[in-house]
């Protein structure tokens, strides 16, 4: 009898379905791992069997019983634990408390400090971990001590089932050995693990059996002994690809390099070389944590490089603030639009002139007048210049982004997961529109997790691997060829 | 390195040691400053001085940390000070039979304004800063159109409390002290303690882990509220009458927050301590004390208030830890 049973479970957001009808039975002790590209409904089916999210139909069985989640302390209750991307964690509580949570043991009504450091260290103990204390504050832990501290809180709702969703994402070699000692513990106890990863080596390591996810469907679910890598990256693309993306002009010029970088580098990224002509989009791909955010936030000066070359039109300049990169036409549209993008309860027309006004102001005036025909270019919808960006939708709101960068007149534009949280149609104006500024002279570097989309429309693909430069792939490069440079594994196609 | 080098470091280099050290550091140069006028600063009379000024703020404080260490504040105390006096002395009215009515109306009114004050941040949600400025000007205006001047007359046992000593140290601030020390089992030793600093450090860590964030939020802001009535007790004890105005003349709003940040709390909540705040009270209170001594004009307080809570807190920020890990070496360009 499966541990847990997921039967006919779909969800979709916004009547657009992201998981339709999976049916998955997990083994009692077995690790079974769930792969598919980003926006498969991996991270969504997470969240369903963590009771973030309720399933619009289906069910989950965990043994006889018939779950139904409307919060995530109820998943815990049932002996389902989630150890997300994300942490979950309190910096400046200790280990223990942080694992005790809204659960401290009390001695005689007063909370025992003692009692709750000696179950944390009984539960690292279990672990085979000797080298974090429970008394030690989490915010001087390592990423990946912080890591095992979510698993041992996990662990610690006495929990039958944990799901993990790329939990090596911010580990080193070393310490993923660690982790996999940790699940083979686990799984030796009976407690049945569902492991997300994008790194298939991972997936073959670990796990007794794999399911594949696209779009929302389940592709199949075979034994890990069934199958390799290149089957299984095979099972997870497999997908044509439409005329969805904008194709280059055939008389498309490109131009001069706007950009270069020589061996640049700071703490999270080293040695990295690259041009920019105008004209040009270029893609860059890797995964998660791979760097690639950090390469972008070090051209544009909001997390400097400390090492190497830069040059911006042929003349070697050093960017040390965003300021410094505005004045050099450099646009950096960020990954977290709503955090570093847009001031939410500000107007349209107050977001789009924020930079020029920060940074020109004389050519306000100028850039308020434009302000409106460009925002209508880009067909923005919205009731008008003053309404607050907040009641936009997420496409309408990256236009407002998208304008207020396009004001500063840039040579350089850098998209970070431009598309992130877009629908469709948005999506589509937006591949248009990068066209049409690439046509227009404008030099793009674009980050992006979903490997259609920078085949679609990268003219030449960079790929990143633990924070440094492995690969310069031709644009039309097949996704297995880009997943195995960025995950570093030989699928037999030479990187 | 073993654990417990480990923790001796951790404690040293902790902001709580700062606060201490920075309070060391102004005493010693208090002391020589008062040598060099001619005067001394370790003299019964001045310490006993300096830890009666210490104990109103200080009772403030405590309630002023517990709300600052959820993410919230509470700038309505000055205001349940004041009432607090003019309650209690105005039920007292110098007669010895109503002191324990006069103790019980003061510690109820000013119990139930931290109340509602928790209840709109914790079950409305009303930011902390707005509904407490609301709720103090409510009570200012109840205050001022009701009272004018001094008023009632404190028993003569509450008189007699608040002029009671033990050696040099007064009563009143061995009660303060009692104070502190209950509000550190409370944040050590209880659920709702614990969970003060898990809803000020990310309420929706906290919720997702199963915390219900209103308690913490309700209670830290009804004991806000009994500090700050303590206070008031401590000032009628004190003056001998209530008055209306004695907690707002006494800043106790901001400089009770002063205090609390200068003992190495972050505003955002989730990070401080009670002896961090206790630190920056003793600081204020020693500063005060030497300016008293050396005669300077009383408005110069104020302006060396401002430096060291503004040094303090650079020195604190620029601890703070890098928000992601590094991979390679930083390396120089």
């Amino acid at each position: 009898m499966p541990a847990l049973s997921i039967r006919s479970l779909s969800k979709s957001f916004f009547g657009y379905p992201v998981l339709s009808d999976i049916d998955i039975d997990l083994e009692v002790g077995e690790v079974h791992g769930l792969v598919g590209e980003n926006g498969a409904g991996k991270s969504t089916l997470m969240k369903i069997l963590a009771g973030v999210y309720a399933p619009d139909s289906g069910s989950i069985h965990l043994g006889e019983t018939d779950l139904r989640f409307t919060h995530p302390t109820q998943a815990h209750a049932a002996g389902i634990s989630t150890v997300f991307q994300e942490f979950n964690l309190l910096p400046d509580r200790s280990v223990a408390q942080n694992i005790y949570l809204g659960r401290e043991p009390r001695v005689r009504g007063f909370v025992s400090s003692a009692l709750m450091n000696r179950n944390a260290q009984a539960l690292f103990d279990s672990l085979g971990v000797t080298t974090i204390s429970a008394s030690a504050r989490v915010g001087d832990l390592s990423v990946a001590q912080q890591q095992i501290v979510e698993i041992a809180k996990a662990l610690s709702y006495d929990a039958r089932v944990i799901s993990m969703d790329e939990p090596t994402a911010a580990l080193a070699d070393h310490e993923v050995a660690l982790l996999y000692g940790i699940i083979r513990t686990l799984t030796s106890r009976g407690v049945t693990i569902l492991y997300v990863s994008h790194r298939l080596r991972e997936i073959f390591d670990l796990c007794d059996r794999i399911s594949v996810l696209k779009d929302g469907v389940l592709v199949t679910t075979r034994a890990a002994a069934e199958l390799d890598e290149q089957e299984l990256v095979r099972l997870m693309v497999g997908r044509p690809l439409s005329t969805f993306f904008a194709t280059a002009d055939a008389d498309a010029v490109v131009g001069d390099v706007v950009l270069s970088l020589q061996s640049a580098g700071n703490a999270w990224v080293d040695d990295i070389s690259l041009e920019l002509r105008s004209g040009e989009i270029v893609g860059m791909a890797g995964l998660q944590g791979a760097g690639r955010t950090e390469v972008l936030e070090g051209i544009a000066g909001s997390a400097p490089f400390t090492r190497g070359t830069v040059e911006v039109a042929g003349k070697t300049v050093r960017i040390r603030s965003p300021r410094r990169a505005i004045q050099l036409g450099i646009a950096h549209i960020t990954e977290d639009r709503k955090a570093t993008g847009l001031a939410l309860g500000q107007s349209v027309l107050d977001n789009a002139l924020s930079v020029v006004r920060a940074t020109t102001p004389r050519r306000v005036g100028a850039a308020r007048r434009r302000a409106l025909t460009m925002l209508q270019d880009l067909e923005l919808s919205a009731r008008g210049p003053d309404q607050e960006v907040r009641y936009l939708s997420g496409g309408n709101q990256q236009k407002v982004v998208l304008a207020k960068w396009l004001l500063t007149e840039p040579r350089v534009l850098l998209l970070d997961e431009p598309t992130r949280g877009i629908d469709v149609g948005a999506k589509q104006a937006l591949y248009v529109l990068m066209r049409t500024l690439a046509a227009a002279g404008h030099a793009i570097l674009m980050v992006s997790s979903e490997l259609p989309e920078l085949i679609g429309m990268a003219d030449r693909i960079l790929v990143l691997r633990d924070g440094r430069l492995v690969a310069e792939l031709p644009a039309a490069s097949d996704e297995e060829t880009i997943l195995a440079a960025a995950s570093g594994i030989d699928t037999g196609v030479a990187a | 390195m073993n654990g417990r080098t480990a923790a001796v470091r951790r404690t040293l280099g902790s902001t709580t040691a700062t606060v201490y050290a920075i309070f060391v550091v102004v005493a010693i140069a208090g002391a020589i400053l008062a040598a060099t006028a001619g005067s001394a600063f370790f003299t019964e009379g001045n310490l006993e001085s300096l830890l009666t000024a210490t104990t109103v703020l200080g009772l403030v404080a405590i309630g002023q940390t517990l709300v600052v260490l959820l993410g919230s504040l509470d700038l309505s105390v000055p205001f349940v000070v004041s009432l607090s006096s003019v309650l209690a002395a105005g039920v007292m009215l110098g007669s010895a039979d109503n002191l324990v009515a006069g103790i019980l109306t003061a510690v109820v009114a000013s119990t139930l304004i931290g109340l509602v004050n928790g209840l709109l941040v914790g079950l409305v949600k009303i930011n902390g800063f707005i509904a407490t400025l609301g709720i103090g000007l409510i009570v200012s205006g109840y205050l001022f159109t009701n009272y004018q001047g001094s008023t009632g007359q404190a028993s003569p046992q509450l008189v007699a409390f608040g002029g009671l000593t033990l050696g040099f140290v007064p009563v009143t601030t061995i009660l303060m002290f009692a104070c502190l020390a209950i509000v550190m089992v409370l944040l050590t030793r209880t659920r709702t303690g614990m969970h003060v600093f898990a809803v000020g450090g990310d309420p929706e860590v906290a919720r997702m882990s199963g915390v219900r964030n209103a308690v913490p939020v309700i209670v830290a802001h009804a004991l806000s509220g009994l500090f700050a009535g303590l206070a008031g007790l401590v000032v009628v004890a004190r003056l001998g009458v209530g008055s209306p105005q004695v907690g707002s003349q006494g800043g106790y709003d901001l400089l009770s927050i002063a205090a609390v940040v200068l003992g190495g709390a972050v505003l955002a909540g989730g990070r401080g301590s009670l002896w961090g705040s206790l630190g920056g009270i003793l600081i204020f209170a020693t500063i005060d004390s030497i300016l008293g001594i050396l005669q300077v004009n009383p408005y110069l307080k104020d302006v060396v208030r401002g430096v060291i809570i503004i040094v303090a807190v650079a020195v604190y920020a620029r601890r703070s830890v890098p928000r992601r890990p590094a991979r390679f070496g930083g390396g120089a360009r």
